[in-house]
C-alpha cells in the first residue's frame, strides 16, 4: 500500500464506464452530473452542497451575499449577437440574478493562446466592458495566463462575482411547491443554434443571433413589484430539459409543461430539424425560467414584457404533487411523455 | 413552421385516430421500418393513442443500430491511427464497440470530427493533403448517395487521402428478412419515406405480392404516421396487399433517377451482417472495383474479424420486432443511455433509447 493518502482513495466513480474525462463530461448532461454528484461535490462537501443553484448564498455581519464562478470556452469566441466577452460578464451577472442578488463586483481570469491576434483581444475586451457597464457591474480584479499556442482556442475566460441580496425571499430550487406556474422569459435555443450554424458553416436562410443578455433589470423588476419568486434558473448548457430536470429533483416534485406552450422560433425550429436536435435541449444565454404562484403569473407576465423589449415571457406549465420527481411534456396530441437529461451532448442524427 | 405544423394539427390527429378506431375490427400488428418514424411515434404518443387491437412494432430502421459491431471496432481501429482525421456524424459517438466508443478514443488524443455531410470530410481532405482522412459512410439508402457524391469528387480530384470505412444498407432485404422469419407476426409495413424518396418503392411491388402484406410509404410527422396507419389498416381490414404511398409530397414511385445513378456508379450490392440481426444476403453496398483505393477497409488492410455481443442485450429481437423494449430485463438497469449493452439504447433513433427517453413503465395516458 502507497505511503501517500492521497493513493488509497478509491474513486467513486464507474472508471470502467469511461476512465478519461470526455467532452459529454462538460455537456451539461447526465455525465456532467454524474461526476458533480460523485465525485467533486462529496469532496468539497459542505452545507451548500445539498442546494445545488447557480450561485451560493451566504451570509456576514447580517447582509446575505450571493458568489458565483464560470468558465467560458466557447468556440467560435465571436459569434451572431455577441463573443466570448459578454458570454463572461453576462453569464456571471445571470447566475448572480438567479439567486435574486443585485451583481456587485467582477474578477475575471484570462487565459490566452499564444497566436491569438492583439485586435481580436481587444475587441473582446470591450465587449466584456460594454456588457458591465450595461448591468452595472464593476470588473475589480483579475489574472492574465499565456499557453502555448495549439493548447487553447484562442482565449477562455473564467469570471467570478459577488452580489448582495437585498429581499427576504429564498429564491432556490427548494422553495419550489406543487401549485407553482413555471414561466419562461423568452423564446428558446437561439444561442445554441447561433453557435453551432456558425461552428459547422450552416446557410440558413435567417441570420440566427444569440440571445446572449443580462437578466438581472428583469429580475429586479419583478422583485420591486413584489412577486413571490420561489425559483429562478437561466438556461443555459443542457437547456430548459435539464434544468427543470434538476429543479424537479431537488425540489421533489413533478414538473408538467405544454409542448405546444414553448416559445421557439421558425428559424431556430427549422435549424434543429435539419441538424436533429430537440429545441428543449439547446444552450441559452438570455433566458430563464421562474417558479412562482399561480395566482401571480399574469402579472409578472406583464412586467417582464415591459422590462425588456423583444422578449414574450410564455407559461408553459405547472408544478405538481408526484410520487418521485419527474418532468413530463404533454404532446401536441395530448400524450405525456418524461423529459430527461442527456447523458452527454446532443449529437446531430444520420437522418 | 410553415410546412411542418400542419402536419402535427391535434384536431385533425384526433379525427384520425376516431377513424382508425371505427375501421379497426380486428387485432393487427404493423412495423414502421424508420428510426426516424420509431422517434415520432414514441414522441407524440401515436403508440399510446392508437386502439388496443393495433400493436405498432418498431423494425431495423435505425442506420446506427444496425451497424456491426466488427465495423464499429474498425472504426476505432482506424480513429486511434496518428495522422489520420475521421469523420463521422454524431450519432455514431457513442455506439459501444466490443471494447470503447469513439467518445472515448477521442479523449485518449484522436482526431475525430463530427460532420453533417460526407462533402464535408472531402473539403477536410483538401484541407489536410499530408493526413488520411476516413468518413464513416454508415446509412441506408438515403445517406449512400452522398457518400457517393463525395467518393466521385474525391476521384474526379484525384484526392489521394481520403476513404470511406463504408456500411451501408438496403431496406428491401431487411423486409424479406423479416417476413420470411418463422415467428413474424407482422401484418403490414409503414415503408420509410426518406428511403423510397430515393429509391421510389417499385421495389416494395414483389415482397407485397411474395408475402401478402400491404405496404405504405409514410412520412414521419405524427399525421404523417397517422394516415400511414389509417391506409394501412384499410388494406389489412380487406384483405389486400398493395403497396400504396402516403408520402406523395416526396416520394414518385420512381424515386431519385440520378441519385440512383449515383449508387450504380459507385457501389456493388453485397451481403452484410446487421447488428443484432446476422447476416442477410444482398443487403449492403460496397464500393466497386474502380473505386476500391477510396475504401478505407482495403487501403489500411483492416482483417474480417467478426465480434460476438452482449449476451444478455436483446436489440437483436426488438429490432426484428419479436420483443419490446420493455420486455428487456436489462432496459434501464443494466442497460441505459450512459452504458449500453446494445446500439437500440444509443442511438435517439433506436427502439430503447426512445423508450428510454420519452416513456416509463408507470407513465400512462393522461388524455
Amino acid at each position: 500500500m502507497s505511503d501517500d493518502p492521497k493513493d488509497n482513495f478509491r474513486c467513486p466513480l464507474p472508471i470502467s464506464d469511461y476512465p478519461s474525462i470526455l467532452v459529454a463530461h462538460g455537456g451539461g448532461g447526465k455525465l456532467m452530473h454524474q461526476l458533480l454528484e460523485k465525485m467533486i461535490l462529496p469532496t468539497f462537501s459542505s452545507d451548500f452542497s445539498n442546494n445545488l443553484h447557480d450561485s451560493a448564498v451566504f451570509e456576514i455581519a447580517g447582509t446575505r451575499l450571493a458568489i458565483t464562478t464560470d468558465s467560458y470556452v466557447v468556440r467560435p469566441i465571436q459569434f451572431p449577437g455577441g463573443d466570448i466577452g459578454t458570454l463572461a460578464i453576462n453569464g456571471t451577472i445571470n447566475d448572480l440574478a438567479m439567486s435574486g442578488a443585485r451583481p456587485l463586483y467582477l474578477s475575471a481570469g484570462l487565459i490566452l493562446e499564444e497566436g491569438l491576434p492583439m485586435k481580436t483581444l481587444w475587441q473582446i475586451l470591450q465587449s466584456m466592458k460594454q456588457a458591465a457597464d450595461i448591468a452595472g457591474v464593476k470588473l475589480i480584479t483579475g489574472d492574465t495566463k499565456v499557453v502555448d499556442r495549439g493548447k487553447g482556442d484562442g482565449i477562455y475566460i473564467n469570471t467570478s462575482g459577488v452580489g448582495i441580496i437585498e429581499h427576504s425571499l429564498k429564491i432556490e430550487p427548494r422553495s419550489v411547491v406543487a401549485g407553482d406556474a413555471v414561466l419562461v422569459n423568452g423564446d428558446l435555443g437561439r444561442h445554441g443554434i447561433a453557435i453551432m450554424a456558425t461552428r459547422e458553416g450552416l446557410s440558413l436562410e435567417t441570420r440566427i443571433e444569440s440571445d446572449c443578455a443580462p437578466l438581472w433589470s428583469s429580475v429586479q423588476s419583478l422583485l420591486s413589484a413584489g412577486i413571490d419568486i420561489h425559483c429562478l434558473r437561466d438556461l443555459t448548457r443542457g437547456g430548459l430539459a435539464s434544468a427543470l430536470v434538476e429543479i424537479a429533483e431537488t425540489a421533489n416534485l413533478h414538473i408538467e409543461i405544454e409542448e405546444s406552450h414553448l416559445p421557439v422560433r421558425e428559424d431556430v425550429r427549422g435549424a434543429c430539424e435539419i441538424l436533429g436536435l430537440d429545441p428543449v435541449y439547446v444552450a441559452n444565454e438570455g433566458r430563464f425560467v421562474i417558479f412562482l404562484p399561480d395566482s401571480q403569473v399574469s402579472r409578472a407576465i406583464e412586467i417582464l414584457s415591459r422590462t425588456v423589449s423583444g422578449f414574450t415571457p410564455v407559461r408553459i406549465g405547472s408544478v405538481l404533487n408526484g410520487d418521485r420527481f419527474s418532468v413530463t411534456v404533454k404532446s401536441t396530441l395530448g400524450v405525456a411523455r418524461l423529459l430527461d437529461m442527456f447523458s452527454g451532448e446532443q449529437l446531430p442524427r444520420i437522418c | 413552421m410553415k410546412y411542418l405544423d400542419e402536419y402535427r394539427n391535434p384536431r385533425l390527429a384526433s379525427k384520425m385516430l376516431e377513424r382508425i378506431a371505427e375501421k379497426t375490427s380486428r387485432r393487427w400488428t404493423i412495423m414502421e421500418i424508420c428510426g426516424g418514424q420509431t422517434h415520432t411515434i414514441i414522441r407524440s404518443g401515436i403508440d399510446r393513442l392508437l386502439p388496443d387491437k393495433i400493436t405498432i412494432l418498431h423494425g431495423p430502421g435505425c442506420p446506427v443500430c444496425v451497424t456491426p459491431v466488427h465495423i464499429v471496432d474498425k472504426a476505432l481501429e482506424l480513429a486511434s491511427q496518428p495522422n489520420l482525421i475521421f469523420c463521422t456524424f454524431g450519432d455514431m459517438m457513442r455506439v459501444p464497440g466490443s471494447t470503447a466508443d469513439l467518445l472515448s478514443v477521442k479523449a485518449s488524443g484522436s482526431d475525430i470530427r463530427i460532420v453533417y455531410s460526407p462533402l464535408d470530410a472531402v473539403q477536410i481532405a483538401r484541407d489536410n493533403r499530408q493526413k488520411e482522412i476516413v468518413f464513416f459512410a454508415v446509412g441506408f439508402e438515403t445517406t449512400a448517395p452522398a457518400n457517393g457524391m463525395a467518393v466521385l469528387q474525391a476521384y474526379e480530384e484525384n484526392l489521394e487521402n481520403f476513404s470511406l470505412l463504408v456500411s451501408q444498407v438496403l431496406v428491401p432485404p431487411a423486409i424479406e428478412a423479416i417476413l420470411s422469419a418463422p415467428e413474424n407476426r407482422v401484418n403490414g409495413f409503414l415503408a420509410a419515406g426518406h428511403v423510397c424518396t430515393v429509391m421510389g418503392y417499385h421495389e416494395y411491388m414483389p415482397l407485397a405480392e411474395k408475402f401478402r402484406v400491404p405496404i405504405v410509404v409514410t412520412g414521419f410527422e405524427p399525421l404523417d404516421i397517422l394516415q400511414g396507419i389509417e391506409m394501412l389498416i384499410a388494406q389489412l381490414e380487406k384483405g389486400t396487399c398493395r403497396v400504396e404511398n402516403q408520402y406523395r409530397r416526396a416520394v414518385t414511385e420512381d424515386g431519385n433517377l440520378h441519385a440512383q445513378r449515383v449508387l450504380s456508379e459507385l457501389f456493388d450490392v453485397t451481403d452484410r451482417i446487421w447488428r443484432g440481426i446476422g447476416m442477410i444476403p444482398r443487403s449492403g453496398l460496397t464500393l466497386k472495383e474502380k473505386y476500391r483505393r477510396f475504401d478505407a477497409e482495403v487501403r489500411f488492410g483492416l482483417g474480417d474479424g467478426v465480434v460476438s455481443e452482449s449476451s444478455e442485450c436483446v436489440s437483436g429481437l426488438i429490432l426484428q420486432g419479436a420483443r419490446n423494449p420493455f420486455d428487456c430485463p436489462a432496459f434501464g438497469i443494466r442497460c441505459t443511455p450512459e452504458k449500453p449493452l446494445g446500439a437500440t439504447m444509443v442511438s435517439s433513433e433506436g427502439a430503447c433509447a426512445a423508450y428510454y427517453r420519452y416513456r416509463a413503465k408507470t407513465l400512462e395516458r393522461t388524455g
